[in-house]
This record gives C-alpha cells, sequence and structure tokens, in this order.
C-alpha cells in the first residue's frame, strides 16, 4: 500500500513499465477497438434524438462516471500534487523543486470543513472555509472587474463618433460607430429599473430591446453554427474512421450509378 | 459556538476580502506572495470540494442501488465507470498512452462532442417553435439569426456574396452593442455584490448548514 501511494506522488516522469504500456495503448489493435466503441457509444447517444431509451441511458450514465473519474484524476496529478502533497512531502519529488511548507496544512484543513457538510451536526463549520474562499476572491475580482471589464467597456463604447463623412468607408465608420453607441446605451437604458419606462426614455429603452434580440438572434445563430460544426464532425468520424472511406465511396457510388 | 457559526465567517469574509482589495493597491513583494499564496490555498481547498463532490455523486446513486429504485442498474455503471476510472487514472496517470488516456480519447470525447452535437437537433426544434415571428421583436431575433446562420455556409455565399460579410458586420456592431450593454450591467452588478459580501451585507454564499 505505502508502495502504490510513492507511486501516485511520485514526480510526473514516465516510469519503465508505464513506457511500455504507452506504446500498446497507442499503436495498432487498441486504437481498432477504441473506434468500434467509440463509434458505438456515439450511435448509443444519438438514439436520443428519436426517443429516451436504454442505450442512451447506458451511454449518459457510463459518461457521468468516466467524466467525475478523469476529471479527479486530472485535478490529483495537476494540482493537488503540486499545490498539496509535494510541499507536505517534499522527499516524493524526484525532481526536488519541492521544499518543506507546512503552511498548506491550513487549507488541507479547511477543505476539510467542506467534507464535514456530510455529517450531522458539523455541516456549520463548511461556512468558514466559504467565507475564507468567497471574501477572498471576492476581494480579488473587485478591482480586477474594474479595471479589466467595466471601465475597458466604458472607454471603447464612449470612442469620439467620426462625423465628418467624405467617402463611403468614413460613412461605414460612422455607421458602425453610432450602432455601437446607441445599441450599448439603449440597453444600458433598458435594464434601468429606477425610472419608469415612458416617453424619451420608453423610446429609448424600445431601441435596446431591438438591440438585445438582434444580439440573441446573432448568438443563437452563432451557436447552431457550432453544433453543427460537431455534428459533421461526429459524421465524419463515423462515416471515414470507422466505416471507412472504401465502403463509404462504395455507397456513394449506388446513388450516383458508378 | 454560537460566535464560530454566526460572526467569525463574517469577519473572516471581511478581513480576506479588504486584504486582497488593498493588496491590488500596494505593488510590492508581500502583496504579490500574498495573492499567489491565497490562490494556491484555494486550488487545494476547491481539491476538497472535488472530493465533497465526488462523494454526494456516489452517495445519491448508492441509495439507489441499496433501494433497488427503478434503473438502478445505471447508477450501478455510474459507480463502477467512475471507480475503474479513478483507480486506473491515479495509479497509471491520464496522459495519452494510458488505459485512463485511452479511455478519454475513446469513450470520454466522442461521448461528450456526440452530446452536444445532439443539441444540434434540439436547439433547431426548438427554433421552429421560437422564430415564428409574432412581433417585431421576434422578427428582428429570427432575421439576425437566419443572417448569421446562412452567412456562414456555403450556400448563403451562392445566395448573395455579400451574406457573409453583412453577417459579420452584425456580429460586429449591433450584436457587439447588445452584449456590451448586458457586460456593463454584469460589471457593475459584480462590483456591487462584491461589496455587500466584504461588508456582511449578502451572506447567502454560507449556504445553510445546522
Amino acid at each position: 500500500m505505502t508502495h502504490l501511494g510513492i507511486i501516485l506522488l511520485q514526480n510526473n516522469g514516465l516510469l519503465p513499465w508505464q513506457e511500455a504500456m504507452g506504446t500498446f495503448f497507442t499503436e495498432g489493435g487498441m486504437i481498432v477497438v477504441g473506434t468500434w466503441i467509440a463509434a458505438g457509444l456515439t450511435l448509443f447517444m444519438f438514439s436520443f434524438v428519436y426517443k429516451d431509451n436504454p442505450f442512451f441511458r447506458f451511454g449518459e450514465h457510463l459518461y457521468l462516471g468516466i467524466s467525475a473519474g478523469y476529471l479527479m484524476s486530472l485535478y490529483f496529478f495537476n494540482n493537488m500534487k503540486p499545490k498539496f502533497f509535494y510541499p507536505l512531502m517534499p522527499f516524493l519529488d524526484a525532481s526536488g523543486d519541492s521544499t518543506l511548507n507546512l503552511w498548506v496544512i491550513i487549507p488541507g484543513i479547511l477543505g476539510l470543513f467542506i467534507i464535514f457538510r456530510l455529517i450531522p451536526g458539523w455541516g456549520w463549520l463548511s461556512r468558514i472555509t466559504f467565507a475564507f474562499y468567497i471574501g477572498g476572491f471576492t476581494g480579488i475580482s473587485f478591482p480586477k472587474v474594474l479595471n479589466g471589464l467595466l471601465l475597458p467597456q466604458f472607454y471603447a463604447t464612449m470612442q469620439s463618433i467620426p462625423w465628418q463623412v467624405n467617402s463611403l468607408d468614413s460613412a461605414v465608420l460612422l455607421l458602425n460607430s453610432l450602432v455601437l453607441f446607441v445599441g450599448a446605451l439603449s440597453v444600458l437604458v433598458y435594464f434601468f429599473f429606477s425610472m419608469e419606462h415612458r416617453g424619451f426614455i420608453g423610446g429609448v429603452s424600445r431601441v435596446g430591446i431591438y438591440t438585445l434580440m438582434i444580439a440573441f438572434g446573432a448568438s443563437f445563430g452563432y451557436t447552431i453554427m457550432a453544433r453543427i460544426s460537431l455534428l459533421i464532425g461526429r459524421m465524419q468520424f463515423l462515416m471515414f474512421d470507422w466505416i471507412g472511406d472504401e465502403i463509404v465511396a462504395r455507397i456513394g457510388s449506388l446513388f450516383h450509378g458508378g | 459556538m454560537q460566535f464560530l457559526r454566526k460572526q467569525f465567517p463574517v469577519m473572516l469574509a471581511f478581513v480576506m476580502g479588504m486584504a486582497m482589495f488593498i493588496r491590488e493597491f500596494v505593488p510590492s513583494k508581500f502583496s504579490e506572495q500574498l495573492y499567489y499564496g491565497f490562490t494556491d490555498w484555494a486550488i487545494v481547498i476547491v481539491g476538497f470540494s472535488a472530493v465533497f463532490a465526488i462523494l454526494s455523486l456516489l452517495h445519491h446513486h448508492m441509495n439507489k442501488v441499496r433501494r433497488r429504485v427503478e434503473g438502478y442498474g445505471y447508477s450501478v455503471i455510474t459507480i463502477l465507470a467512475f471507480i475503474q476510472m479513478i483507480i486506473l487514472g491515479l495509479i497509471f496517470s491520464v496522459r495519452p498512452g494510458t488505459p485512463a488516456g485511452w479511455e478519454y480519447q475513446w469513450l470520454f470525447v466522442p461521448m461528450q462532442a456526440t452530446m452536444f452535437a445532439t443539441l444540434a437537433f434540439f436547439i433547431a426544434s426548438a427554433a421552429f417553435r421560437a422564430f415564428r415571428a409574432r412581433t417585431w421583436e421576434a422578427l428582428a431575433l429570427l432575421l439576425a439569426g437566419l443572417i448569421v446562420m446562412i452567412g456562414r455556409v456555403p450556400i448563403g455565399e451562392f445566395i448573395s456574396p455579400h451574406l457573409s460579410t453583412f453577417s459579420d458586420w452584425i456580429m460586429n456592431n449591433p450584436s457587439m452593442a447588445g452584449f456590451r450593454g448586458i457586460i456593463l450591467g454584469v460589471a457593475l452588478a459584480q462590483i456591487a455584490i462584491s461589496v455587500r459580501i466584504i461588508f456582511g451585507i449578502e451572506r447567502t454564499y454560507m449556504g445553510g448548514g445546522d
């Protein structure tokens, strides 16, 4: 068990048996097996388009388990090992870069407080962790949002409008500047609920609604195209990686009379 | 004990919030160490909270198996898939060329991509219902969506060579104006909520607990 623990916490360098295993999983038969499994699971997931069925539910639950396990392992190697275990046990770091740092026991204890939520009567301890974490990140994000988001967006919106029009390009530039300025301002007015949206304010807020609708429509269209691109990717996998170019070409020739 | 449960977390949030806020305006080695020290500690805390999330997930599915509720077999699949992946992942790591890396490539990636690809069908069917131009606002939504979609495929070029230019113009001007308004609103709200959290007015982040 101790040996296993040392393997888990060792440095990221490859061990001899890991190297031998690497070639087994990246070459030959395992790729064929992988392609068939991936194709089967792709069809399982696509079957939901027809209706909910046992094949989809199998895939869905398998995905849940696999993704949870994978992300946990990834987090362990990328974050917990260098930030928690190596500072506590620097002798496990073969690179020798780590030094003993017992301060990491404090976030370890704070982390345990979160797990205590599972124990009746001990759940309140997690409040200390949440206060520490949320309080700290609130202090960090406050100036960052101000400097990195709010002021640059205001600055970009309040550029001087190029009123002089002497060519088609300058007319387009003027139109774009007006659309950006009036659009952003009208959206802000629409979200300003401290004033009644009547008269002039009502008119500006109405322009805000139209700007928002165009923005949502464009974003919707863009999202659909991204999903369609994924769909094409999966279809290409099924047709060319799984079924194979030759068979797809033969099926195609049936329709083209070849 | 009452102090530890109620007042101490609020005080801790205030101290942490103010310390991290002030350090931004005091450029020094100490303030840099404070920042990186805090973010490193936060990474460890997130690691433990991930363990908590996994325990909750397993608890939920084990309860289903124990009670033999309908479809408990699927919960068995989730539990087994998780256990084998975490064992393989921790022993052999998750890099390419390991059993976990292989599972990532041939199970995780295809299933995730297919799940998002499937959404194309559901978005299309939702669009069919949502995009009925009953009002002028809905018409604006419909037209913007259609132009952006058609402007990004070869048929758009076939209909009019200017369609893709117009699609880009919509994305870069009216769409950007709309999202800029939203981003400004979000940024203002984020600043307001930060002040509320630091001064202990907003306490919902602490959750329930007993």
